[in-house]
């Protein structure tokens, strides 16, 4: 019991980690191209690996000051969302998921290849980048503080801090953007791009920068990530943490301001909770009603995948009986697109 | 314009004579007038209209070998009603694509008020004043119906990315578009259902919000795409109605029909077409002792007695037929091929 005691108060601690604001605002992006837009972006990674080297590249490699870094990574995200979207944007939904989940992988091997080794690192990686960050933390970064019963460093807080302010005004903005006529604009273009242009919508336009911040949203979550393991490998960039995204929308509603946010949160429980209370439940003598022992059936390396299973599982059984998400209106997710 | 029949008939008790005229002729007069102008127009095809609001030359659409649209010259006349009709696959609604800009053609020209609509996208066209409707109707299923209203308004300031974060600036455009809908809609007797996602409106119910919609941006040409196809005889009336008001606004209509009823009673002039072609225009009365119009939609030989010239020319081409059949297949089939002659005959 002690044991599940402690899973629980992990699972709650990773739902405010800054691995749950990376996929945050990796999915609050995606919310806007696929919740609201109906874009397929099956590349958000490479925004994220695009933000994160950005400010990587920017203060290790070019020195300079890490606001600029910032302001790079961004700059980069919108370059890829114009060169993405220009020539799949006119053409159906599919053929920006075909480019973009090409990019990713793409983005992401041209990155780790032994011929950006002067700029990546390649799979070595960049590490200190981020002193700069954590030197304007009000608090010392290096002190341990226990917050209701979980421990974090000053650093982890300072990135957390910052990450869910970042959460904030992110949903802020999206809530400001939706309730206008530009963000009733774009869920017509998710309904029908045709009827939009038939009321004199310029659809291509508006695709365009619902993909670039979409994208920006990505590249600021990236960086978040990068800031918050001090460490930044392409590897790191795998593109399945765009579909783990996608799971976290889906979870949490999309085309819902906050469904992102919350799906993210809950992924990360589920994560934190199931690794833990898993690992618990192998290493004790724990048996299965006296039948077998959970030990022997088993083994520690099995919970990293017995938890996406899970998590798997969780998502099917959501898309049955609650195909809405957590915060959706089953209403309107029921109604023909058409 | 029923609607204000109550209002006109109250302000009349208490100002006679002018005001009673007013109400009552100001319908009917514009539409006489469309009527008027094009009753000296002689019944011909590519005939040019006293007063063309959309003029079309040389217009062709090719998918692959088929040629889906070619019009050589086509004038759709100001304030009236141009019924577009045709046996299935006569191109009319790829020329609707054309002149809206969702279709791109092989050749030709096009213009709107003079202005070339040649290379302009479908929103650029739309911004100008055409406005269009489906076939199959785009209802935004999941945005509630005044949300598609609200979508139809013209020049909203809130649309642009970075104005949109400023209510101060679009609230009272907004505002203004709001009662507009709630207006439109009232006459349409969609107002009940203002607050319902738009999918769950029934299909005619559908047509009705489309058409409200295209109403929203006050445009100057409204393209209808068979805005009676499925719709119940109930409604079609109030359909109708609908139409007809548009043309008394000072609107031009042309629209895609294929009950022959509907045709007759709304359209001021009705253009016919069969693959691909114009083959023939006129008032609605004109049309159904068309022999070109008849033939499109019935077949060219259908029950025109043959002569006994003409007779005689296919039996033997029949029996030659046989005959070059039973030179290369022989025996098994000539049975069969001797029935055919007696049916023939």
């Amino acid at each position: 019991m002690a044991d599940l005691l402690d899973a629980f108060q992990l699972g709650v601690r990773a739902m405010f980690a800054y691995q749950a604001v990376f996929f945050a605002l990796l999915a609050i992006g995606l919310n806007l191209h696929f919740g609201y837009t109906g874009l397929l972006n099956f590349g958000q990674i490479a925004f994220a690996m695009l933000g994160g080297f950005g400010v990587a590249i920017s203060v290790s490699k070019w020195d300079l000051p890490f606001w600029v870094g910032v302001l790079v990574g961004i700059a980069a995200a919108v370059f890829l969302a114009l060169l993405l979207g220009l020539p799949t944007l006119r053409l159906r939904a599919d053929y920006l998921a075909i480019v973009t989940i090409a990019a990713a992988e793409a983005l992401r091997l041209v990155f780790r290849s032994g011929g950006s080794t002067e700029l990546t690192n390649s799979t070595q990686g960049i590490s200190d980048f981020n002193a700069d960050f954590l030197s304007l933390a009000p608090w010392s970064v290096a002190k341990r503080y226990d917050i209701l019963g979980t421990r974090w460093s000053g650093g982890e807080l300072w990135v957390i801090t910052v990450g869910w302010t970042l959460v904030a005004l992110s949903c802020l903005l999206v809530w400001a953007l939706m309730r206008s006529p530009w963000g009733r604009v774009l869920r017509a273009v998710r309904e029908d791009e045709d009827a939009a242009r038939a009321l004199g919508k310029n659809v291509y336009a508006f695709k365009m920068q619902s993909l670039v911040l979409g994208g920006v949203f990505g590249a600021l979550g990236g960086m978040v990530y990068a800031v918050g393991t001090g460490s930044q490998n392409p590897d790191q960039y795998q593109n399945a943490n765009t579909f783990l995204a996608y799971g976290a929308l889906i979870l949490g509603g999309a085309a819902r301001v906050m469904g992102p946010v919350i799906g993210a949160m809950l992924l990360w429980f589920i994560i934190a909770f199931s690794d833990s209370a898993l690992a618990a439940l192998v290493s004790g003598d724990n048996s299965f009603f006296g039948l077998f022992e959970w030990g022997d059936l088993l083994s520690t390396t099995d919970i990293a995948y017995i938890r996406f299973i899970i998590i798997g599982v969780g998502l099917m059984l959501l898309m049955i009986f609650r195909p809405q998400g957590i915060l959706g209106d089953r209403r309107e997710v029921m109604l023909d697109a058409r | 314009m029923p609607a204000d029949q109550p209002h006109g008939a109250t302000a009349a008790s208490q100002q006679p004579a002018a005001q009673q005229s007013a109400p009552t002729a100001a319908p009917a007069a514009p539409a006489r007038l469309a009527q008027a102008a094009l009753r000296d127009v002689p019944w011909e095809i590519g005939v040019a209209k006293p007063d063309p609001a959309i003029v079309v030359d040389g217009v062709t659409r090719t998918f692959g070998g088929l040629t889906a649209v070619s019009v050589d010259h086509l004038e759709i006349q100001r304030s009236g009603i141009t019924g577009l009709i045709g046996p299935n696959g006569a191109g009319k609604t790829t020329l609707f694509n054309l002149l809206t800009g969702f279709d791109q053609p092989n050749s030709g020209t096009w213009s709107f008020d003079g202005r070339s609509l040649g290379k302009l996208s479908p929103h650029q066209v739309a911004r100008l004043g055409v406005v269009r409707t489906f076939q199959l109707t785009k209802a935004l299923s999941r945005l509630s119906v005044m949300q598609n209203m609200l979508l139809g308004a013209k020049d909203q300031r809130g649309e642009g990315f970075f104005r949109s974060l400023v209510p101060g600036v679009w609230r009272a455009q907004e505002k203004a578009n709001t009662e507009k809908a709630l207006d439109l809609l009232a006459r349409f007797k969609l107002d009940a259902k203002k607050d319902d996602f738009a999918g769950t409106l029934s299909g005619g119910q559908r047509k009705l919000l489309e058409m409200a919609r295209a109403l929203m941006s006050d445009p100057k040409v409204v393209m209808l795409d068979e805005p009676m196809a499925g719709v119940n005889p109930a409604l079609t009336q109030s359909l109708l109605g609908h139409v007809k008001d548009l043309r008394e606004q000072g609107m031009t209509v042309i629209f895609v029909e294929h009950d022959m009823d509907v045709v007759r009673d709304i359209s001021d002039w009705v253009v016919v077409m069969a693959a691909g072609k114009v083959i023939a225009e006129g008032p609605p009365e004109s049309i159904s002792q068309n022999r070109a119009v008849v033939d499109a939609y019935l077949g060219a030989h259908h029950d025109a007695p043959l002569t006994v010239d003409e007779e005689e020319r296919v039996l033997a081409e029949a029996a030659a037929a046989i005959a070059r059949e039973e030179g290369v297949s022989g025996e098994v089939l000539s049975s069969e091929s001797t029935d055919r002659e007696g049916t023939q005959r």
